[in-house]
C-alpha cells in the first residue's frame, strides 16, 4: 500500500479482513457459521459492492445485473470444462466474459438515463435468461443448467496429468474446494474486491462518479464526457457480478438460467438499498442480512411453528401458527418484503444510515470515539 | 484592436414563431469583459446559450479562437476553453465545496475523461490547492467541508462562480453573476470580478443590474427583441437615445 492511500483507510482495510476471516467464528454463536451460508453471503455481498459502483456511486439503476452474474457462472463452469478444474481460470474467464458483456449492453443502455435505462437493462436481461433457457441450449443446457461431467475435455488438466476419478471438483493448485476452502476462496475474493472498491471511492474517478450521480448536466458543461464513465462504472460492477457468478460456479460448479432472471436482479437491488446505497459498507451488510434471513427463516416450517408455540392453548396455537407460517418458509419474501419497507421509509439511508444516527447519539453523550469497522466510509 | 475571441456570426434563432435572436453578431475582444444587457425577453439567455452548445441556431455560427463551436458538444466547448456559470445554479449538491471546485479543475487538467480509479484523492495536493486558493479569494473558504446543498442562494452562486474561475477558461460566460445575492455579496462579487479582470480573462456578462455592469464592462451590447440596438462603451450606450427607449428609460 502507497502513500496515497489515507491511515484511516489502511485500518479499515485491516479491521475488514480480519473481520471477514474470522466470520466463522463470530457467526457461529447466530446460527450462520457453517460454509454454505458464509460463501452465500461473500459471494452476494461481492454482487452487491460492485452493484453499488453504478448504483450508488454513479446513480444509475440497473435492473439486469443478474445478466452478468449468471454470464459469470456459465463461463466459469464452461472453463472448467474445455481447460482445468483450476478456480483461477475460471474466475478470470468468469470476470472478463461478463466485463465484455457488460460492455456491450452498458453501450446500449446507457444512451438513456433515469427509469428508461432501468427498463433497458431490465429488458437485456430477461432477453439473456430467456435466450439461457431455450435458444442457447447448446451452450447453457436450458433448463436443467449447465454441469460438469466426467467426458469433459480439461485440456489443461489432461495435458497436466491431473486426472481425477469420477466427477472433479474445482481445486486451487491441488486443493480442493469443498466446505472451509470454498468459504476461504470467496472470503479473500471478497477482500480483494472490497479493497478494489475502496481504491474506486477513494479516487478522482469515483468523486467524477458521484459527481455524476449529484448533477451530469453540470458534469458536461464542465468539461467532462460522461458517456465513458458512465460506461466504465457500469462495466466494473458488470465484471464484479462476473466475479460473483464464477464464484457461484466454483462452490457448485453448476450454471442454471435461473440465476439470471430478474428476481436475482432485483435481489442485488434490495441488499444495496437496505444496506445503504453509496456507502461502502453498506451493500455488503445489505447481502449478508438478506442472506442470513433466508437462511433462517425460510428453514422454518409448520412443525417447527408449532414446536415454538406449543405453550400456547390449542385454538390460539392453530390460529398463530397459520398466522406466522406466512411469513416463514415459502413465505419468508412476505417478511423480507416488510422488512424492506420499513427501513426505506424510516431509514432511506439504509442500515449504514441507522449506524449513523447512532453514532451521533452516542457522541452527544458520551466522549468521541471512533467506531472502527462501524464508521460511515463516507 | 485586440484578437477577437469569440465571434458570433449573423446567428438566427426562431422558437415556433418566435424569433428570439435575429442576425446577431458580436465579436468579444480577447481580455475584454463585455456586458450583454437588455429587458426581460430580449434573447440574452439564448445568446449564451448558442455559445455553450446548448441551443444550436438555425443559421450563423459562433466561432470561438477561429473554430466553429456550433455543433459541438457542451463538455467539447468547455475543453476549448469556455467556461459557463448559469442562472440557477449548477452545483454539485451532494459534494463538498472543496469537492465542487476541484472537478472543473480535475476537468482542466485531465480531459474529458480519463480512468483513474486507483490513483488516491489524497494526492492530489496540487488541484486541492488551486481549488482552496480559488475558494479563499471567492471567500468560502471556511465552508470548504460543507456540503454545497446546504450554503445559501447567494453563496451556490459564488461557488459556481468559483468553479468556473477555477479552470481558468480563456471565455468566461456568466449568466447573472450577481441575481438574488445581497447588496454586500453584490459588491464582493464586483471586486473578485475586478481583480480577475486585471488577470486579463476575457468574460461576457449578461446582467440586469445595472450597477455591476457599468462598474465592470469595457464594452456592453444592448439586446431588444433578438436584435443588437446598440453597441459601444458604457459611456457610449448610456447616451444612446435608442437604448434610452428601449431599456434604461424602461428602467426609471
Amino acid at each position: 500500500m502507497n502513500s496515497n492511500f489515507l491511515r484511516n483507510d489502511m485500518v479499515l482495510m485491516a479491521v475488514f479482513t480480519l473481520v471477514v476471516l474470522t466470520m466463522p467464528i463470530w457467526l457461529a454463536p447466530i446460527g450462520a457459521g457453517y460454509p454454505d451460508l458464509l460463501q452465500k453471503i461473500a459471494i452476494y455481498g461481492i454482487f452487491a459492492i460492485g452493484f453499488n459502483i453504478l448504483f450508488g456511486l454513479t446513480g444509475y439503476l440497473s435492473f439486469g445485473h443478474a445478466a452478468f452474474l449468471g454470464v459469470g457462472s456459465y463461463a466459469a463452469v464452461w472453463t472448467f470444462k474445455l481447460f482445468s478444474m483450476n478456480v483461477v481460470p475460471a474466475i478470470l474467464f468468469g470476470v472478463i466474459v461478463a466485463g465484455l458483456f457488460a460492455l456491450f449492453i452498458g453501450y446500449v443502455s446507457l444512451r438513456r438515463s433515469g427509469i428508461y435505462f432501468s427498463i433497458l437493462t431490465l429488458a437485456f436481461a430477461q432477453m439473456s435468461y430467456n435466450l439461457a433457457y431455450s435458444v442457447l441450449t447448446p451452450i447453457t443446457n436450458g433448463e436443467t443448467g449447465l454441469q460438469l461431467s466426467q467426458g469433459d475435455a480439461r485440456v489443461l488438466d489432461h495435458a497436466l496429468g491431473i486426472a481425477q476419478s469420477g466427477l472433479p471438483t474445482p481445486s486451487f493448485f491441488g486443493m480442493e474446494i469443498l466446505g472451509w476452502s470454498g468459504f476461504y476462496v470467496c472470503a479473500v475474493a471478497l477482500i480483494i474486491a472490497f479493497f478494489f472498491a475502496l481504491r474506486i471511492f477513494r479516487s478522482p474517478f469515483g468523486m467524477a462518479l458521484k459527481a455524476i450521480k449529484s448533477n451530469q448536466n453540470r458534469m458536461n458543461y464542465t468539461g467532462f464526457n460522461t458517456r465513458p464513465y458512465t460506461l466504465a462504472a457500469f462495466v466494473v460492477s458488470g465484471m464484479y457480478a462476473g466475479l460473483a457468478g464464477s464464484l457461484l460456479a466454483v462452490t457448485d460448479p453448476l450454471a442454471g438460467a435461473e440465476r439470471m432472471q430478474w428476481t436475482a436482479s432485483g435481489e442485488v437491488v434490495l441488499m444495496t438499498i437496505l444496506g445503504g446505497a453509496g456507502t461502502l459498507l453498506g451493500p455488503l451488510l445489505g447481502a449478508g442480512i438478506i442472506k442470513y434471513f433466508e437462511n433462517i427463516f425460510s428453514a422454518y416450517n409448520e412443525r417447527v411453528l408449532h414446536d415454538v408455540f406449543s405453550g400456547l392453548p390449542n385454538g390460539l396455537e392453530q390460529i398463530v401458527v397459520s398466522f406466522t407460517s406466512l411469513f416463514v418458509g415459502e413465505g419468508w419474501q412476505l417478511t423480507l418484503g416488510m422488512l424492506f419497507m420499513l427501513v426505506v421509509i424510516f431509514l432511506p439511508g439504509g442500515v449504514m444510515e441507522g449506524f449513523r444516527r447512532l453514532t451521533k447519539l452516542f457522541r452527544r453523550d458520551g466522549p468521541q470515539s471512533p467506531a472502527g469497522a462501524a464508521q460511515p466510509a463516507e | 484592436m485586440n484578437d477577437i475571441v469569440l465571434h458570433v456570426a449573423d446567428v438566427d434563432k426562431s422558437f415556433g414563431g418566435l424569433r428570439a435572436l435575429s442576425n446577431i453578431d458580436l465579436q468579444i475582444e480577447e481580455g475584454k469583459t463585455h456586458a450583454i444587457i437588455g429587458p426581460n425577453g430580449a434573447g440574452k439567455s439564448t445568446l449564451l446559450n448558442v455559445c455553450v452548445g446548448r441551443i444550436v441556431p438555425d443559421s450563423g455560427a459562433v466561432i470561438f479562437n477561429g473554430k466553429a463551436l456550433t455543433g459541438r458538444q457542451p463538455h467539447e466547448i468547455n475543453q476549448l476553453g469556455v467556461a459557463r456559470v448559469f442562472q440557477t445554479p449548477e452545483i454539485f449538491p451532494d459534494l463538498s465545496l472543496l469537492h465542487n471546485v476541484m472537478i472543473p479543475a480535475f476537468a482542466k487538467r485531465d480531459g474529458a475523461f480519463t480512468f483513474n480509479a486507483w490513483s488516491g484523492l489524497v494526492r492530489e495536493s496540487g488541484i486541492r490547492a488551486e481549488a482552496e486558493s480559488v475558494l479563499e479569494d471567492i471567500g468560502l473558504i471556511e465552508k470548504k467541508d460543507l456540503e454545497a446543498a446546504s450554503l445559501s442562494r447567494g453563496d451556490k452562486r459564488r461557488l459556481e462562480l468559483a468553479m468556473g474561475l477555477v479552470q481558468h477558461p480563456r471565455l468566461l460566460l456568466l449568466d447573472e453573476p450577481t441575481a438574488g445575492m445581497s447588496r454586500h455579496d453584490t459588491n464582493r462579487t464586483i471586486d473578485l470580478l475586478k481583480k480577475i479582470k486585471e488577470r486579463g480573462m476575457t468574460k461576457v456578462i449578461i446582467e440586469h443590474d445595472m450597477h455591476v455592469v457599468f462598474s465592470l464592462a469595457d464594452r456592453i451590447s444592448v439586446l431588444a427583441q433578438g436584435r443588437i440596438i446598440a453597441e459601444g462603451t458604457p459611456e457610449e450606450v448610456r447616451n444612446d437615445p435608442k437604448v434610452k427607449e428601449a431599456y434604461l428609460g424602461e428602467a426609471q
